[in-house]
């Protein structure tokens, strides 16, 4: 469904995806872990054409897209919905309108039939009667949902999560991780989940793949990396501060060896 | 005398890739304004928050214009004893040059400011990003409505701008220098052929054009946070300025000495 091959992005001289590889298999919900900064959003905003990679082949149900048109592309993103990491809604819109921005622009639909789908969508990720309010009136896990709401409405069948679980509480967390697994099951949707959250990620993944230092270093069902030996993807999972990631940070970071 | 030169030179050539960017993204908006399909009510919300926000300033800018044009045409006239044409020169310099000008400069000031500090915070907030992943084209979606709005509402402002210079004109004229009331207006339809107004509001959608294109342009390359967002206002509004003057400049050339108007 999604393979990303040798895949090279560089902003400057900082190289952010090194010769990345990655598949996600229809129907498949992958997550991707790794540290703040290593260049999960990038990646996403890759598959998206949001940027484009410097090298390297992405193939979605099997059309190359790296060298797509911005129009060829759209019709492509209309079966992609992307959740943005801070939200992205549109602050001169209500929430209802930010929901429905999909619908409004593509679809030729009565108010009531998109007032209803609005509804549904927010109700699935647990809001209700937040219709009229604007996303500066939402806090900060309400319009992280009102985002994911505004890509549910749009029925995609590729959705890229970026920290959906981030910043919300845990009972809503596990909501969403809910809804994750949910719309894999019922609506065969292929996802990748990019998150930190080591529960979510064991709750929704079907495989899980380690970001490090611009490549997927490991990539396995989600008991395989549980139990992994890599020194790397141990540190991270159990969340330790020494260990071979943050070998070089150990000055930086306050600790001196 | 070298560094002079080289800096002459390499902001010459910023200069110019500045034009070819505005340009591309002129050649984009006219494009996308031309093909389906067509969202008029877009731009009738933009042509609502240009239109009458900025009409009293304009207005009041344009009565003051007016009573100023006819003071100083007054030091000079009544030395010939030429004061009854003054209403002509006002009917002519406020419809031909100084209105359009001005206009376009608050409007510059209002809204193409506005419109760069708009499309650069949503920038900033990845909302253009948004667009672009939901597969709506930024420049159909943001830039196209502010670009007709501007190119329709900016010739609007100027022409009630102008009645209301022709006003402030009247009152110096009626009430200080004694022209009559009959005399006033009939001096001022002599001299005020149908080619001045249209020279001036043709003048008018070419700086509506800029505004808008120069506005969205530096809303939509904003780089980094709050702080570009405010140094893409400020360079669009100087930047505006300086086209809208120049543009002026060009297109008076191009009707005096091409079209002979
Ligand atoms: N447009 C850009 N220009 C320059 N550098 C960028 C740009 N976008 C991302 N980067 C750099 O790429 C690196 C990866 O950023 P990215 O946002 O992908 O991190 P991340 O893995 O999503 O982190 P987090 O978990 O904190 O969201 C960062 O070092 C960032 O500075
Ligand atoms: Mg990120």
């Amino acid at each position: 469904m999604i393979e990303i091959r040798n895949l090279y992005k560089a902003f400057g001289k900082q190289m952010v995806l090194n010769n990345l590889n990655l598949n996600v298999r229809r129907g498949e919900t992958k997550v991707v872990i790794g540290r703040s900064g290593v260049g999960k959003t990038v990646l996403l905003r890759n598959i998206v054409g949001l940027v484009r990679p410097d090298g390297g082949s992405i193939k979605i149900n099997g059309i190359e897209v790296t060298d797509l048109s911005e129009k060829e592309y759209d019709r492509l993103r209309m079966e992609i919905g992307m959740v943005f990491q801070g939200g992205a809604l549109f602050d001169s819109m209500n929430v209802a309108d930010n929901v429905a921005f999909v619908l409004n622009e593509f679809m030729n639909l009565d108010r009531k039939t998109v007032a209803d789908k609005v509804r549904d969508s927010l109700s699935l990720v647990g809001l209700k009667d937040v219709e009229h309010l604007m996303p500066a009136q939402l806090s900060g896990g309400m319009r992280k949902r009102v985002s994911l709401a505004r890509v549910l409405c749009m029925e995609p069948h590729i959705i890229l999560y970026d920290e959906p679980t981030t910043g919300v509480d845990p009972i809503t967390a596990a909501a969403i991780n809910h809804l994750i697994i949910e719309l894999r099951n019922k609506l065969k949707v292929t996802s990748i989940v990019v998150t930190h959250d080591m529960n979510s990620a064991y709750m929704v993944a079907d495989s899980i793949a380690m970001f490090y230092k611009g490549q997927i270093i490991a990539d396995g069902a989600p008991e395989e990396i549980k139990n992994s030996k890599h020194p790397v993807i141990r540190q991270f999972i159990h969340g330790e501060a020494h260990g071979p990631i943050t070998e070089d940070e150990s000055l930086i970071f306050g600790h001196v060896k | 005398m070298n560094i002079a030169v080289s800096t002459i030179g390499s902001s010459i050539t910023e200069w110019i890739r500045y034009i070819g960017q505005l340009s591309l993204l002129f050649a984009q908006t006219v494009t996308s304004a031309l093909t389906p399909p067509f969202k008029g009510y877009r731009s009738l919300i933009q042509a609502q928050r240009v239109g009458p926000g900025s009409f009293a300033i304009s207005a009041l800018v344009g009565f003051f214009v007016g009573m100023i044009i006819a003071l100083q045409m007054a030091y000079q006239m009544v030395q010939l004893s030429a004061e009854l044409y003054i209403p002509n020169v006002i009917a002519v310099a406020l419809t031909r040059e100084l209105t359009p000008v001005l206009t376009a400069l608050i409007v510059a000031g209002r809204i193409g400011a506005g419109i760069a500090a708009e499309i650069g915070s949503m920038v900033v907030t990845e909302q253009v990003d948004a667009l672009k992943a939901f597969a709506v084209d930024p420049v159909k979606y943001l830039v196209v409505p502010r670009f007709i709005a501007l190119m329709v509402m900016l010739p609007v402002l100027t022409m009630l701008s102008d009645l209301i210079g022709i006003w402030g004109g009247y009152v110096i004229c009626v009430y200080k220098l004694h022209i009559s009331h009959e005399m006033f207006w009939k001096m001022t339809f002599h001299a005020l052929t149908m080619k001045d107004i249209i020279t001036g509001l043709t003048k008018t959608v070419f700086f509506g054009m800029i505004i808008a294109v120069v506005g969205c342009h530096h809303g939509l390359t904003v780089k980094g946070g709050a702080d570009g967002v405010g140094k893409a206002t400020t360079t669009a509004v100087v930047r505006s300025f300086i086209l809208i003057i120049i543009t002026d400049c060009l297109i008076t050339f191009v009707f005096y000495f091409l079209l002979n108007v």
